[in-house]
C-alpha cells in the first residue's frame, strides 16, 4: 500500500484547493492516514491468529471468524481513503488539460522566443482562479468525496453494528459442534482506533460540506460583480481569456501560410 | 539444504516511511521556530520518535504472543489481556507524537499565509522578478503579530495534548511499573488465574524513559511561551513612546 505515491499526487492538488482543502488534505493524511499505516495496522495484524474458539473443532474458528468479520476494518479504512482521494485527482487532470491549452496557445503564437519561455514560466507557476467550468468540476468532486466518505462509514456502521468491538462472540455455524464461545483479540483497543477514525472521517466530511459553503457563497457574491467594473479574480479569468484571444489574433494576422495546422485549432 | 521462504513483512517498511514523511513536514517548520522551539523539535524526533521506532516498537511486538496465563482454558489469555492492556503503550505514545506534533502545521499554514499576501505585495510594487520571490520564499519570518498569537496558541496546544496523554497514561496504568505477574478471574477463565507479561522491566526502563522525556518537552514548550512573552513584553517597552500602554507599563515599573 504505497501512501506514499499518493500523497505526492495529492499535494500537487493542493495548490489549486481552496484553504479549506488544504486543511482537509493536512487531516487526511495526518490524522487518518498516518494513523491507520502506524498504529492500526498493528493492532489489526493477529485479528485471525488470535482469533479463537472453545473448541477443538477443525474449521470452526476460521467459519465463526469469517461469519463475524466479513472484511476487516483496516481493510475498509484503505479503501474510504482511496475513493475520498480519488475525487482531488479529476480536479487536477482538469487543470492539467486547462494547462495543456493554454500551452499551445503560447507556442502557437509568433512570438519571441524569450517572451515563449517567459509566459510558459508564469503558466507554470500561475495558480487557476477557481471559476467557471473549473468550479462545477471542483464542487463535483467535494460532492464526490462526501458520497464516499458517507457509504463507507454507513457500510462499517452496518456490518459491524456499531463502532464497538465485543470481547466475545457466539457461533454456531457448520462445523463448529454447538454453540461454541470465540474470543475476540484486543477489542478495547480496536474499538479506541474505530472512534478515532469515524471522528476523523467525521471531521473531514463537515471540512468538505463548509468548503463547498465557501465555494457556493463566492460564486454567488461574484454573480453581481462581475457586472460591475472591479478588480477580482473574475476579471483575473477574463485576462486569461483575453491574453489568449490576442495570440490568436497575433496568429491570425500573422500569414496564415506559416501556421501549423495544430495552432488552427487553437 | 531445505529452501525456506522469506517473507518480507512490508508491515516494518511502511511505518517509517510515513514518520520520514512526516518529519519532513514537521521540519520544515523549523524554519521559523525560535531556538527553543529548534530544541524542542530535535528532543521531540531524536529521544522520542526515533527511539519508539528503533527500539520501543521491538520490546512491544511480542506483547500479545508471549503474554502467557497459567490455563489451557481457550480465550482465557485474549480476555485477560485485553483486561490488563486495554491500549498498547505503543499505539499511545504514536498517538501522542501524532497529536503533540500537529499544533505546528497551524503555523505552518499561517506562514504559507503570509508569504502569499507578501507575494502579491511584490508583484503589485513591481518587485515580482523571480530572483526577488525566490528570496522571499528563502527570508525567515518574524515572529510578530498574527503569527506571534499563532504560535503561542499552538505551544498552548502542545502542551494541553502532552499533560492529557500523560494523565491518561496515569489513568489506564496507574503507576509507571509493569509487574511481572498479574491476577485474571475474567470468563471464560476457570478461575483466578495467574498471567504472566512479556519483558516487564524492559518495558518498565522505556516507560520511564518515554515520560521523562515527555516532561521535558513540556518544559520546553512552557519555556518559549514564557520567552515569547517576554521578548514581546520587552519589544512594548523599547517602543513605549509610540505605544500608551508601553508608556503605562514603563512608568509602573519605575516608579518604585
Amino acid at each position: 500500500m504505497n501512501w506514499g505515491t499518493l500523497y505526492t499526487q495529492l499535494t500537487g492538488v493542493n495548490r489549486h484547493s481552496t484553504s479549506l482543502g488544504k486543511i482537509w488534505l493536512s487531516v487526511l493524511f495526518i490524522f487518518r492516514v498516518s494513523v491507520l499505516v502506524v498504529a492500526a495496522e498493528t493492532v489489526w495484524s493477529d485479528e485471525q491468529a488470535d482469533f479463537v474458539c472453545n473448541t477443538l473443532q477443525p474449521g470452526c474458528e476460521n467459519v465463526c471468524y469469517d461469519h463475524f468479520f466479513p472484511i476487516s476494518h483496516v481493510r475498509l479504512w484503505c479503501l474510504q481513503l482511496i475513493f475520498a482521494s480519488t475525487p482531488p485527482l479529476l480536479v487536477a487532470m482538469y487543470v492539467a488539460h486547462r494547462r495543456h491549452e493554454d500551452k499551445r496557445g503560447i507556442l502557437c503564437a509568433s512570438r519571441s522566443r524569450a517572451k515563449q519561455e517567459e509566459d510558459l514560466e508564469s503558466l507554470r507557476k500561475r495558480r487557476l482562479p477557481i471559476t467557471g467550468a473549473l468550479w462545477w468540476v471542483y464542487a463535483a468532486s467535494l460532492l464526490f468525496r462526501l458520497l464516499f466518505e458517507a457509504v463507507f462509514m454507513y457500510a462499517l456502521y452496518a456490518i459491524y453494528d456499531g463502532v464497538w468491538l465485543p470481547r466475545l462472540v457466539r457461533c454456531e455455524e457448520v462445523p463448529c459442534p454447538n454453540e461454541v464461545d470465540c474470543f475476540v483479540s484486543r477489542p478495547t483497543e480496536k474499538t479506541v482506533f474505530t472512534v478515532f477514525m469515524a471522528a476523523a472521517s467525521g471531521a473531514c466530511m463537515v471540512l468538505n460540506v463548509a468548503e463547498l459553503a465557501y465555494l457556493v457563497a463566492k460564486a454567488a457574491t461574484r454573480g453581481p460583480a462581475r457586472r460591475g467594473v472591479r478588480k477580482g479574480q473574475a476579471d483575473y479569468a477574463a485576462k486569461d481569456k483575453g491574453l489568449l484571444q490576442m495570440m490568436r489574433n497575433e496568429t491570425l494576422m500573422a500569414s496564415s501560410s506559416s501556421v501549423s495546422s495544430a495552432c488552427k485549432a487553437v | 539444504m531445505p529452501i525456506t521462504t522469506v517473507h518480507v513483512n512490508r508491515y516494518y517498511l511502511e511505518p517509517r516511511m510515513n514518520w520520514a514523511s512526516f518529519y519532513a513536514v514537521i521540519s520544515g517548520v523549523n524554519r521559523h521556530s525560535t531556538g527553543i522551539g529548534r530544541v524542542w523539535l530535535s528532543v521531540l524526533f531524536i529521544f522520542r520518535l526515533l527511539v519508539l521506532v528503533v527500539a520501543a516498537e521491538s520490546v512491544w511486538g511480542d506483547e500479545k504472543a508471549h503474554f502467557t496465563c497459567n490455563t489451557q482454558q481457550p480465550g482465557c489469555n485474549s480476555v485477560c489481556y485485553d483486561h490488563f492492556f486495554p491500549i498498547s503503550h505503543i499505539r499511545l505514545w504514536a498517538l501522542q507524537l501524532i497529536m503533540v506534533s500537529s499544533p505546528a502545521l497551524l503555523v505552518a499554514m499561517h506562514v504559507a499565509h503570509r508569504r502569499h499576501l507578501d507575494k502579491k505585495l511584490y508583484r503589485r510594487t513591481g518587485r515580482g522578478s523571480p530572483k526577488e520571490l525566490e528570496q522571499l520564499k528563502l527570508q525567515k519570518m518574524k515572529i510578530t503579530g498574527a503569527l506571534w498569537w499563532t504560535y503561542i496558541i499552538s505551544l498552548l496546544f502542545r502542551v494541553l495534548f502532552e499533560s492529557a496523554f500523560m494523565y491518561l497514561f496515569y489513568r489506564i496504568y496507574p503507576g509507571y511499573k509493569m509487574f511481572r505477574l498479574v491476577k485474571c478471574d475474567s470468563y471464560p477463565c476457570p478461575n483466578t488465574v495467574d498471567c504472566f507479561v512479556s519483558r516487564p522491566t524492559e518495558k518498565t526502563v522505556f516507560t520511564v524513559f518515554m515520560l521523562a522525556v515527555s516532561g521535558v518537552c513540556i518544559l520546553l514548550n512552557i519555556t518559549e511561551v514564557v520567552f515569547l512573552v517576554a521578548r514581546a513584553t520587552s519589544q512594548h517597552l523599547n517602543n513605549s513612546k509610540d505605544s500608551p500602554l508601553g508608556a503605562w507599563i514603563t512608568q509602573k515599573l519605575f516608579s518604585y
